[in-house]
């Protein structure tokens, strides 16, 4: 489904990733770890077209694609997700306002009509149970005044309403209580098919004792340095990163 | 002939037309002195140093219409709120539309200005009322020289008023270049309630410059809204003087939407003459091309334990210019004042211009006075999140302006009223995303 090979992008002449390979396949579940500043948020914002990044080497493939050169939005449509490690709040526009724009901008781009009111209703109704997502919540304006947990449950709710096939969640856990996080893995659990793939970012092996990664990848300075199963994670939990790092002198 | 002469020369000829009592006699004869005075401002005045009326001046005005212009309802349909559901006082080329208008005497008056200069019976109300609160500057001058007609509003005490009330100027383009001076007069009695909507319209490409007065009057606990469409074509200008005295325990609003014209100065006062009086004076203005708008504010704090809040939000693309200059003045006995001012700017287009001047005058040792001003672009992070999930680069760009702006349109008290000035700025701002707000 995603293929990385050797990218290199960074910021204003800064490269922040060197040379990073990664193949996700339909079905599976990566786990990205790694120190602070070892690039795992410029990774997930490269993939999904921020341009405040600049590729300057290497080829992001999705579907068979190149995407490197496509707009964010285009990404999106065609299934590319992020959940935001800090989501940005917009006053005046409700989350189903926001959602139902964005659902009805992506099928505007693949040219079909708006999606008729009753089915987004029941869509909304249907995912906003699946996240324990109160009728209130649905009406307040996007992330204005929404407590960490709220924010994170929101953006895993606007996952659920736009189906992508391919979902990257930067530090999803970061801010979450245990009961939120509970909730919050339960609903990626329940939206991962053999179809999609998942991408996780995080620091600590936490969330993945509710959402179980295929592969897990240490990312330092900007490089793929060891990749293994979920047994990876627990050891980087009991051990750091040091050990690593000295592995590869 | 500069425009200044010609009003000036034109003066007697018009006072001699028209058949009024004597202090209104002699209020127009010391105005017309004034103006021929002071002239036309300049940029040199430190008040309109970043608004210059050259480009409106130099044409050769009709001062006054035929006024034998009637226009079809349909043809104007689109800038009223409702067919039925509001009174009227309509004005074409600055002579009264009865056709257009729905005016009323059944409990409250909604009517015209000039009757009530030339009537007996309101004698009593022009003499307490008419030119008490209007500045004597040189703009405001010109227009008390010449003004003869426009609405005049009078809500008697513990009145609610059951509708709207719109006041609306077109202008049909009959002549080449046409010069109106509005005048109105507003009442609200004691714990009365009101809303009015104001617009200037233009029909025609034809140059139009307006000079317009507005003196409202809220007696003890009177509440009004106040809604200004300004949304005129690109030849129309528009100089706005309004005066709002408040009494004691009353709440007025007024809501300055800015989406049009060739040059548009809003010159608004509010005074507060009594304890626990509440302004608030809030505006959008969203231009392009070379639009210039200027809003000019003085809030006038003389008694004790008021508020007023201010909150401007400014869209410029293009070559637009925009100035907020808002003025605050709390006198040594208005204690307990709580005064806000925001004033946020976003440029869109780098030949794009902002000149903001906040300006607290502060007498009193014991209020809250706060004020802030910024002038950017785009949240590029907010607009990658947007983009991110679907949305494309000008709905997103779309859907952070009526972010931006939302502090403002959420104080809209009339639904169809705010559901237009949606429509109006989505359409300006070229998209369709197809939710309301």
């Amino acid at each position: 489904m995603l293929q990385i090979k050797n990218l290199h992008a960074g910021v204003e002449n800064k490269e922040i990733l060197k040379g990073v390979n990664l193949e996700v396949k339909a079905g599976e579940i990566h786990a990205i770890m790694g120190p602070n500043g070892s690039g795992k948020s410029t990774l997930s914002a490269v993939i999904s077209g921020n341009e405040n990044f600049e590729v300057s080497q290497g080829s992001v493939t999705f579907l068979n694609e190149d995407i490197s050169e496509l707009d964010p939005e285009e990404r999106a449509h065609k299934g590319v997700f992020l959940s935001f490690q800090y989501p940005i709040e917009i006053p005046g526009v409700s989350v189903t306002n926001f959602i139902k724009t964005a659902i009805n901008e992506t099928r505007k781009a693949k040219d079909l009509g708006d999606m008729p009111a009753s089915e987004m209703l029941k869509l909304i109704k249907s995912k906003a149970d699946l996240l324990e997502i109160d009728r209130k919540f649905l009406s307040r304006s996007l992330n204005e005044g929404f407590s960490g947990g709220e924010k994170k449950r929101n953006e895993i709710f606007q996952m659920a309403m736009l189906d992508p096939k391919l979902a990257i969640l930067d530090e999803t856990d970061s801010g979450l209580d245990i009961d939120a996080l509970k909730i919050v893995a339960n609903g990626v659990n329940k939206l991962k098919s053999k179809d999609n793939a998942v991408i996780i970012i995080t620091h600590y092996q936490r969330l993945l004792d509710y959402i179980v990664p295929d592969f897990v990848h240490v990312l330092i300075d900007g490089k793929i340095v060891k990749s293994g199963t979920k047994e990876l994670a627990y050891e980087l939990e009991e051990k750091g990163y040091d050990w690593i790092k000295e592995e590869l002198v | 002939m500069s425009l200044k002469s010609k009003l000036v020369s034109s003066y007697l000829a018009f006072d001699d037309h028209l058949d009024d009592n004597s202090p209104i006699h002699d209020i127009r004869k010391k105005a017309i002195d004034t103006f021929e005075e002071k002239g036309f401002p300049t940029k040199k005045e430190e008040d309109w140093k970043y608004t210059s009326l050259n480009a409106i001046i130099n044409k050769d005005y009709s001062i006054s219409s035929k006024g034998d212009k009637e226009i079809k309802y349909e043809k104007v349909r689109e800038y009223f709120l409702h067919d039925i559901d509001s009174y009227k006082v309509v004005f074409i080329d600055g002579v009264f539309s009865s056709f257009l208008s729905e005016t009323s005497h059944d409990g409250l008056d909604v009517c015209l200005l000039s009757s009530v200069l030339s009537k007996e019976k309101y004698k009593a109300i022009i003499e307490a009322y008419y030119n008490k609160i209007a500045s004597k500057d040189s703009i405001t001058s010109l227009n008390t020289a010449f003004a003869k007609e426009g609405a005049y509003i009078n809500i008697p005490n513990n009145k609610e008023v059951d509708k709207p009330i719109e006041i609306i100027n077109f202008s049909t383009g009959n002549e080449t270049a046409l010069m109106m001076q509005p005048r109105n007069l507003i009442i609200v009695g004691e714990n009365a309630h009101v809303q009015i909507i104001e617009r200037h319209q233009s029909l025609s490409d034809n140059a139009v410059f307006t000079n317009s007065v507005t003196e409202i009057f809220a007696e003890k606990r009177a509440y009004l809204d106040f809604y200004k469409i300004q949304n005129d074509k690109e030849n129309a200008s528009l100089i706005d003087n309004t005066f709002i005295h408040q009494e004691q325990n009353t709440n007025c609003n007024v809501h300055t939407f800015s989406l049009g014209g060739k040059i548009t100065r809003n010159n608004l006062n509010f005074s507060q003459n009594g304890e626990h009086c509440d302004s608030t004076l809030k505006g959008v203005t969203i231009l392009k091309d070379k639009q210039h708008v200027d809003h000019n504010t003085l809030v006038n704090h003389i008694s004790p334990n008021c508020e007023s809040h201010q909150d401007y939000k400014g869209l410029y693309a293009d070559s637009s210019t925009g100035v907020f200059n808002g003025r605050v003045i709390v006198e040594k006995e208005a204690q307990k004042i709580n005064a806000f001012q925001q004033n946020n700017n976003i440029l869109i287009d780098d030949n794009a211009t902002v000149n903001a001047k906040p300006q607290l005058e502060i007498f009193a040792d014991d209020v809250k006075c706060s004020h802030g001003c910024t002038i950017g672009q785009f949240d590029e992070d907010a607009l990658f999140y947007l983009r991110s999930r679907g949305i494309g680069l000008k709905e997103a760009q779309a859907l952070l302006m009526y972010a931006f702006a939302n502090t403002v349109l959420e104080t809209v008290k009339i639904p169809e009223l705010k559901r237009r000035i949606n429509n109006l700025i989505a359409e300006k701002i070229g998209v369709n995303i197809g939710f309301d707000i």
